[in-house]
């Protein structure tokens, strides 16, 4: 089982490898998975004017969960946030020819859109489901 | 250097030179059948096996006629559980074994309780070796069997199998140990361990894969076993089939060689493998240690490395042959059962490298893969969440993750 070259590609040259300011009211910040399993996606959005302009990721995972949250962040910038919502993993499985027992790190990469996008969405006011919460000590 | 570089001795090794060369007549010139008795071609073969089987038994020292040869240890192993349980079910319907065997002895394990046979699964001390009086205190009068392997796969630990032997002995109980990865490696000597049954295979140590051995006790006590295997007798009745004379040839040979080379090799390899060792925890801090640090196989070596998983770390040193207990790299998706069975949490479990030294690895490669893996850790941790929180004064263990 040889790993497919997009997601060679995705590891050797992450896009959008990196964090926003957290507490930026337009950054909206999604974290899902768990230690436990193996993976854990973190995954940011900044929004202008409804539109995403910057995306960044970091991953806890295989090759194909790295690739996969670095493929969301690279679809990410642009789209306006209603666009973003539409983004299903079953996209980013034919994308990076994920085969299926690499399915589920695209399950999760949608589900960090879909946190990172409820977070946001809560600072600017709307009701949603929260992420991860974090206690610091 | 040769890339890529294997690294991996506990899942195979290459076959030695020397061992090719001597299996290659009995391809082609000797091709024989050893249990044709009239002719030439069958006397050729018969002598071969039987010189194999002196070769094999001096490393174990017992008997060459106590050894049966079968395709590979986990036959050996099925052929042990299975046939001993057949053989005196009278007698008893109770085995003991331990959490961290190898699947060849667990999965015949739970066949077997399918079948109204009782296994108590022993577990293991923080630092992976089975404690001698859980043993004894698990013995019941239905005990017929005690399984413990002589070495892990995957933390090299080594069991202090003498101690079992002897409480075995003590209590009438055949004891049969899985030497898969200790024989040719570590001394093995059946009859000062208390050994009644061993499984161990050729591909380990530089033979050629498809051959193993199960080797029975012929005295002190006789061991008796039903054959699961039945089709003309071979190997005293005990497990039938055309024996693979080229393959057999190899493993007298390689055993010969592990004889002959095991004390200067398993030290080359240790000093190697604590070179390797502080190479890397030296130049990175949250590593850690899986398994007993000094009851441990000489090229073996087990490390988590904390916020890292283990499949993407494989990716980034692709040019060097590891393994590693990340479920990811599993066919089942589970971590490590071995770790688990440590107590080590899944977390390190899916960040866990095994790392197996071997006779052709050179300090180069060492070095190299030293090197290589500092780099990986360091790229991946910068890619990591959880270094982020971590190195944030996040305490990991109380955040509540939305697994999915």
């Amino acid at each position: 089982m040889a790993y497919s070259e997009k997601v060679i590609e995705h590891y050797n040259n992450p896009r959008n490898m990196g964090s926003l300011p957290k507490d930026d009211k337009q950054v909206g910040t999604g974290i899902v998975g768990a230690p436990e399993c193996g993976d854990v996606m973190k995954l940011q959005i900044k929004v202008e004017n409804d539109v995403i302009v910057d995306a960044k990721f970091k991953t806890f995972g295989c090759g194909s969960a790295i690739a996969s949250s670095s493929l969301a962040t690279e679809w990410l910038k642009g789209r306006t946030v209603e666009e973003a919502g539409q983004i299903k993993n079953t996209d980013i499985v034919n994308e990076l020819h994920l085969p299926p027992v690499k399915i589920h790190c695209s399950v999760l990469a949608e589900d960090a859109i879909k946190a990172a996008l409820a977070d946001y969405k809560k600072k600017a006011g709307a009701e949603a489901p929260a992420a991860a919460t974090v206690e610091t000590k | 250097m040769k890339f890529p570089i294997f690294m991996d001795n506990h899942s195979t090794t290459p076959v030695d030179p020397r061992v090719l060369e001597r299996m290659l007549p009995y391809f082609t010139e000797k091709f024989g059948n050893a249990a044709s008795r009239n002719h030439q071609f069958g006397w050729e073969a018969e002598e071969a096996v039987e010189n194999a089987r002196k070769q094999i038994a001096k490393l174990i020292h017992c008997d060459a006629k106590e050894l049966v040869f079968t395709s590979g240890a986990t036959e050996s192993d099925n052929l042990a559980l299975k046939g001993v349980v057949e053989m005196y079910r009278e007698k008893g319907d109770h085995i003991i074994t331990c959490m961290t065997e190898h699947r060849a002895v667990l999965d015949p394990c739970k066949a077997l309780e399918k079948r109204g046979i009782k296994v108590t699964y022993l577990p293991v001390e923080k630092d992976g070796r089975v404690n001698p009086d859980e043993v004894r205190k698990a013995i019941t009068d239905k005990t017929i069997l005690i399984s413990i392997m002589l070495a892990n796969n995957e933390i090299g630990t080594i069991h202090p199998t003498a101690e079992i032997g002897k409480i075995a002995k003590e209590k009438g109980i055949l004891f049969h140990c899985d030497a898969t990865q200790g024989v040719g490696k570590i001394p093995v000597d059946v009859n000062q361990m208390g050994i009644d049954l061993m499984s161990f295979t050729a591909h380990k140590i530089y033979g050629p894969k498809g051959v193993g051995v199960l080797y029975v006790r012929k005295k002190g006590p006789r061991v008796r076993l039903v054959p699961q295997i039945d089709g003309g007798g071979h190997e005293r009745g005990m497990r039938s089939g055309t024996l693979p004379v080229p393959l057999i040839v190899g493993f007298g040979k390689a055993c010969e060689l592990c004889e002959q080379e095991m004390e200067t090799e398993s030290k080359r390899l240790g000093a190697l493998r604590d070179r390797l060792q502080a190479q890397i925890m030296e130049h990175m801090d949250e590593c850690y240690l899986n398994g007993h640090p000094t009851e441990r196989l000489p090229h073996n070596l087990n490390i988590s490395f904390a916020y890292v998983e283990g499949e993407a770390l494989l990716m980034g040193v692709k040019e060097i042959a590891l393994s590693s207990g990340s479920a990811c790299t599993s066919a089942t998706l589970e971590p490590s059962y071995v770790l688990r069975a440590l107590g080590v949490g899944s977390d390190l479990a899916h960040s866990s490298i095994r790392f197996g030294l071997g006779r052709f690895t050179t300090q180069e490669e060492v070095d190299y893969t030293a090197k290589r893996m500092v780099e990986a850790v360091t790229r991946l941790r910068e890619m990591s969440p959880l270094y982020e929180m971590a190195k944030e004064g996040i305490d990991l263990k109380s955040v509540q993750w939305a697994a999915h």
